[in-house]
């Protein structure tokens, strides 16, 4: 039987939605019981959060001021620790779950399914190599403890209605202070996240400046959807990295996807191939987002924009 | 001497189209145009800007794969690299194993700082950077967009989800590298005449008590499922209608 240990992603307040994906992609390991490892300075408001999640059979709670901050070189030891007697020890693959995990594998002497995007059985997964242009079957000896990251765009949440008990640990690991946080800065929008967005307008190089941007907020405003943007619009300094949807950006799944002046660069493509509709807006007919978009619209996206976001208020 | 170790993996060229072979094995490689890893390259060039700004004294590229890797060895010596590298083999090297190998080499070479890229696109694992850091036990900063060398420690920037991230790091230690850090220089053919001359070291796998190198089996390798092609529509208010009748709006 499984038993399998999902790391946390929070912010100090909040559970990120990633862990229940974890618990999502976890759950479909037939036989197993999956606990929650909440590492905080003060983890009692996330791990409640955990504890109510359908599936979870008990949320550990590590606390130590040092954990204020998630910080790999300082939770890998104490997940290490804490992984004992565990058959699997997941994380999210966001950026949180990408710095930390392999560390923790290497911690144990094992190696690191990254990007599990299907579960085949209980040592064997499905995941992306080539920037998603081949999926690799990816068997992990039995003997071994099954390190990997989940990537959050392939699971759908798990369900609410849990009542999970909730435990206090002390992995009593001694903690490095070599590495010291100094601050984070994001560009807080009040829109939706662009990672767990149920709608995302996207634009590209096409907009042709910052300013040109603005009719993309709009509609995004307009439709309650988070923004997001191709490499080339971001190379180009139209928006912040942040925003970038791809490959080497965000791998995202939302229900409806609208790329405006987006071409469909392969590495763009693997961002968002998991998106339940695709709609394509570009003047050039022969783009290759149209070959991937459900809905496909040819024309000049600073007509189309505007006149979208006019239709759909009426 | 002030060191900084780079790693330099041969990989499928980024603007190949990639197939998957018949049997599913793998992917084809046969005839395939092979680079430096594009995050690699944005390594190397960090370590020599660094070198440039008079903070270290030799950049040793690092290199493991088959003796063709070589070629990617010497366009980091045309590039600036001091000298190189190769842990020879043709097997695939799991990130663990790459993360062993880069940890003994440091005992020998000390370097002050290991720069690598955030993943190879190749098999996308992300993995090597941090292993390296937590079998060192070493500070590790991932995916940096801006890198500062101070006397015994650093400042770092690094991308992640809610934006921008900076810590401080105790040197040495182990930096992986994103895209938006540097532009990559190009060779030019005086500098490629000149790596010929450069120092290129050839190690084997046994050199490091490795022997097995492989941790997981390759069940098979599928293409990824397509989209069906959709409707073009042919102005606004089709596109409306065809959003509402998939209740999306």
């Amino acid at each position: 039987m499984s038993k399998i240990l999902i790391v946390a992603e929070h912010d100090g307040a909040r559970l990120n939605p990633s862990t229940s994906k974890c618990i999502s992609c976890a759950s479909q390991i037939g036989g197993s019981t999956i606990d929650v490892l909440v590492l905080a300075a003060d983890g009692s408001a996330v791990a409640s959060q955990a504890a109510e999640i359908a599936g979870v059979g008990k949320v550990l709670v590590a606390e130590n001021a040092a954990n204020v901050e998630p910080l790999a070189a300082v939770l890998a030891p104490q997940v290490a620790k804490l992984a004992a007697g565990y058959t699997h020890v997941f994380g999210p693959s966001t950026t949180f779950g990408k710095d930390l995990m392999p560390r923790v594998a290497a911690l144990l002497g094992v190696g690191q399914v990254s990007d599990i995007m299907a579960v085949e059985g209980s040592h064997s997964f499905k995941r992306p190599i080539y920037a998603g242009n081949a999926v690799l079957t990816v068997e992990v000896p039995a003997d071994a403890v099954v390190v990997a990251t989940v990537r959050v765009a392939s699971f759908a949440a798990a369900a609410q209605g849990g009542n999970a008990a909730i435990e206090k640990v002390d992995p009593g690991v001694s903690l490095p202070a070599h590495t010291r946080f100094v601050s984070r800065s994001s560009a807080a929008t009040g829109r939706p996240d662009l990672q767990s967005a149920a709608r995302v307008v996207a634009g590209g190089r096409a907009l042709g400046s910052a300013d040109g941007f603005k009719i993309i907020y709009a509609l995004a405003d307009k439709m309650g959807a988070a923004v997001g943007a191709s490499r080339a619009a971001v190379d180009a300094g139209y928006v912040a990295n942040d925003l970038q949807v791809g490959q080497t950006g965000k791998i995202i799944a939302p229900e409806l996807y609208l790329a405006i002046g987006i071409s469909g660069a392969i590495q763009h493509m693997t961002g968002i191939k998991d998106a339940r509709t695709i709609v394509a807006i570009n003047k050039d007919g022969e783009a290759p987002i149209f070959e991937a978009a459900d809905i496909g619209l040819v024309g000049d996206l600073f007509a189309i924009v505007p006149e979208l976001e006019k239709q759909l208020g009426s | 001497m002030r060191r900084i170790m780079v790693g330099v993996k041969r990989v499928v060229d980024y603007n190949v189209r990639v197939r998957v072979r018949p049997d599913n094995t793998g992917v084809v490689t046969e005839g395939v145009k092979m680079s430096i890893n594009p995050f690699d390259e944005i390594a190397l060039e960090e370590a020599l800007r660094i070198k440039e700004k008079g903070l270290a004294d030799e950049v040793l590229a690092v290199g493991i794969g088959p003796a063709d890797a070589q070629q990617q060895l010497r366009t980091a010596l045309a590039m600036g690299a001091d000298r190189a590298i190769l842990v020879q083999t043709d097997a695939s090297v799991p990130p663990l194993s790459v993360a062993r190998i880069f940890r003994q080499l440091i005992d020998k070479e000390q370097p002050f700082l290991v720069l690598l890229g955030k993943q190879a696109i190749d098999d996308d694992n992300g993995q090597a950077p941090q292993m390296l850091a937590a079998l060192w036990d070493r500070p590790q900063a991932v995916s940096c967009s801006k890198i500062e060398i101070g006397d015994g420690k650093a400042t770092v920037t690094r991308e992640v989800d809610a934006g921008l991230e900076v810590l401080e790091l105790d040197l040495p230690a182990v930096m992986s590298v994103d895209l938006r850090l540097n532009e990559p220089r190009y060779v030019k053919l005086p500098d490629i005449m000149k790596a010929k001359k450069k120092p290129l070291d050839t190690l084997t796998l046994g050199d490091f008590g490795l022997t097995d190198a492989a941790a997981f089996k390759t069940v098979r390798v599928d293409p990824p499922p397509q989209r069906q092609k959709g409707i073009m529509v042919k102005d606004v208010a089709e596109l409306v209608d065809a959003l509402k009748k998939k209740g999306l709006v």
